[in-house]
């Protein structure tokens, strides 16, 4: 089947070459990084982490998120998805090869990341992220690979790839839980110890990442003679809906409980990331601009008629993408650690070479995503199916 | 550990324990506050104990100031989250560091509530002025903190920051024995520790 990815238009290898040649821009950046070590970023001995972890947590949710069409099409034989599955899946294995590069560029001590298979820790959470992104990973490789292998044979996809797809259900919830469970089980960084955390991680997932797949469904709609039909689009559009209403919710919830009890420690975070704290407040546009974009989505997205509106909505899909990016990919990590235990602040913003380094793992993973995405609209059009 | 702030106030700006504990352990003097390594440093009360601190505090308590390390915890959140059991509790009590072993992915700085830990984001050797040869310089990319001088412990000696105070405002002992010298003084003054509802169990005791 790969050989399907090996053909195509000049518009297709141009933008092959094009995601290659910023992925090797970002590995330039990378290698200063491994000489330099991780002082090259923003990151200080206050916010010890930052872009990079941010990064991961987010595309974990837009991975995850893969399950929105996959329960639907084989749990309840939901028709109208059959075509997206498949693309939905590819996405999920771009995303997570993403995560597990963010992870590496992340590490210190890049040549010791194996100690952690060396040295295999149960009581630790990164012990069980690891288990279960690289598990998801090779399910999405499996059920993607075998449905469309299917496909290109004309033939059903075979009986022993069904426990693997069922598996692949809880196991996309399990990823992003344990990722919440990464931040909310610390002492002391009160923002992140909630435990609405990892649902508001699977709500803010499922609109992102839905989001996310219907932008680039659109893309290839327009370049190419794919159509997942209108009612496809429509039922994704209702499942982006509600996981968004769901996340404002759970963040509603979060501003309940931390300005009714009155307890400081539980909005000093918040503060800082919605008001700023003592002149620091880098992040105060940043927040307002991810929850107006957030809210005005919802709002047109209840509406039936701007929501059936099939030329706004992919719009509409960018605004909740720009919205849930920031809260995750800008607000949540650094908010953890302002201010600091002991309560000084210091704020942190991405360094050039920091944010070269993950537009090249961007790129990495879209690559990744364009030769999944190419070779599957070959084999649908190899078989008259679309 | 228990440390008489009393005997350190009448003392002040004394910062022998800091000097002594950063030049045997080459902790590096890194300029720039964002990468900065500190194993033992001070604070003021408001940050040493945020929970504890209210507007009326005296200004006897006010302005004081206050030596913070690693407390060494019961149940210390770091070696709960490090996947490579890089940092660990000993059989005695003290949470200690592998530096060899350490993947640097700083889940033990976002663990500690103390602020006690330290990464090297860059080459720490041109920062350290004057190399003790006995104790190893550590690489970029790894987390480091006090490791209440195991090494000295090994030989009989005191830690050294308790060595260097000349006041004895640093006291160390066996908490795990009741008769212990540590528990008479603890039994006969008042005294508080960072953060105790967060379930850690602190090690480190400040006499007020």
């Amino acid at each position: 089947m790969l050989e399907k990815a090996l053909v195509g238009s000049k518009k297709y290898w141009a933008l092959v070459f094009f995601l290659a040649a910023v992925f090797l821009v970002g590995f330039f950046f990378f290698l200063k990084q491994l000489k330099y070590g991780l002082g090259i970023t923003g990151m200080s001995r206050d916010v010890s982490w930052g872009f990079y972890v941010a990064q991961f947590t987010y595309l974990v949710g837009v991975a995850a998120s893969a399950v929105m069409v996959v329960l639907p099409y084989y749990l309840h034989n939901y028709k109208d998805y059959g075509k997206l599955t498949i693309f939905g899946e590819f996405l999920a294995i771009g995303a997570v090869t993403m995560c597990l590069l963010f992870i590496v560029v992340d590490i210190g001590q890049t040549h010791r990341l194996f100690n952690v298979l060396l040295h295999p820790t149960p009581h630790s959470m990164l012990f069980y992220d690891m288990i279960v992104l690289n598990g998801y990973l090779l399910l999405n490789l499996i059920c993607g690979w075998t449905a469309l292998h299917a496909v290109y044979k004309g033939t059903k996809y075979p009986d022993w790839v069904k426990p693997f797809i069922y598996l692949s259900i809880p196991w996309a919830f399990s990823i992003h839980t344990v990722t919440a469970f990464l931040y909310a089980g610390l002492p002391g960084r009160h923002f992140w110890l909630t435990a609405v955390m990892a649902p508001r991680f699977l709500a803010s997932a499922f609109c992102s990442g839905p989001a996310l797949l219907l932008i680039l469904i659109y893309i290839v709609k327009a370049f190419t003679r794919f159509d997942p039909g209108e009612k496809a689009i429509r039922a994704l559009a209702k499942t982006i809906t509600y996981a968004l209403l769901a996340n404002l919710f759970l963040f509603g919830c979060e501003l309940f409980t931390a300005f009714y009890s009155g307890i400081p420690s539980h909005q000093i975070s918040l503060k800082y990331l919605f008001a700023g704290l003592y002149g620091h407040m880098k992040l105060v546009p940043w927040m307002w601009a991810s929850y107006a974009l957030m809210l005005t989505a919802a709002i047109l997205l209840v509406i039936p008629q701007t929501r059936n509106n099939l030329g706004l909505l992919p719009f509409l899909c960018l605004l909740v993408v720009i919205g849930t990016w920031i809260d995750k990919g800008m607000g949540l990590i650094v908010g953890g650690f302002v201010p600091n235990p002991l309560e000084h602040i210091t704020e942190y913003m991405p360094t050039f070479p920091e944010v070269m380094i993950s537009i090249g793992i961007y790129a990495a993973g879209f690559l990744i995503i364009t030769v999944l995405y190419k070779m599957a609209i070959s084999v649908m059009e190899s078989r008259g199916l679309i | 550990m228990v440390i008489d702030t009393r005997v350190c106030k009448k003392h002040e700006p004394c910062e022998e324990c800091i000097k002594a504990c950063h030049h045997v352990h080459n902790v590096p003097l890194i300029p720039n506050k964002k990468h900065e390594i500190k194993w033992i440093w001070k604070e003021e009360f408001e940050h040493a104990f945020p929970d504890t601190a209210h507007e009326y505090l005296d200004e006897y308590l006010h302005e004081r100031e206050f030596i913070v390390l690693c407390n060494h915890c019961e149940h210390p959140p770091c070696v709960r989250v490090c996947p490579t059991q890089a940092t660990f509790k000993r059989e005695d009590g003290i949470v200690m560091m592998d530096m060899h072993r350490c993947i640097g992915c700083r889940f033990c700085m976002a663990a500690c509530p103390y602020g006690s830990r330290s990464f090297n984001w860059e080459d720490p050797r041109p920062y350290i002025k004057n190399p003790n040869p006995r104790y190893p310089t550590r690489m970029k990319g790894v987390v480091e903190k006090c490791t209440f001088c195991t090494e000295r412990l090994a030989e009989g000696k005191l830690p050294a920051c308790v060595e260097a105070c000349k006041h004895g405002a640093i006291m160390v002992g066996d908490l795990a024995d009741p008769h212990s010298e540590i528990n008479k003084v603890l039994r006969e003054h008042f005294t508080l520790r960072r953060k105790v509802h967060l379930g850690t169990g602190p090690s480190v005791f400040y006499i007020i």
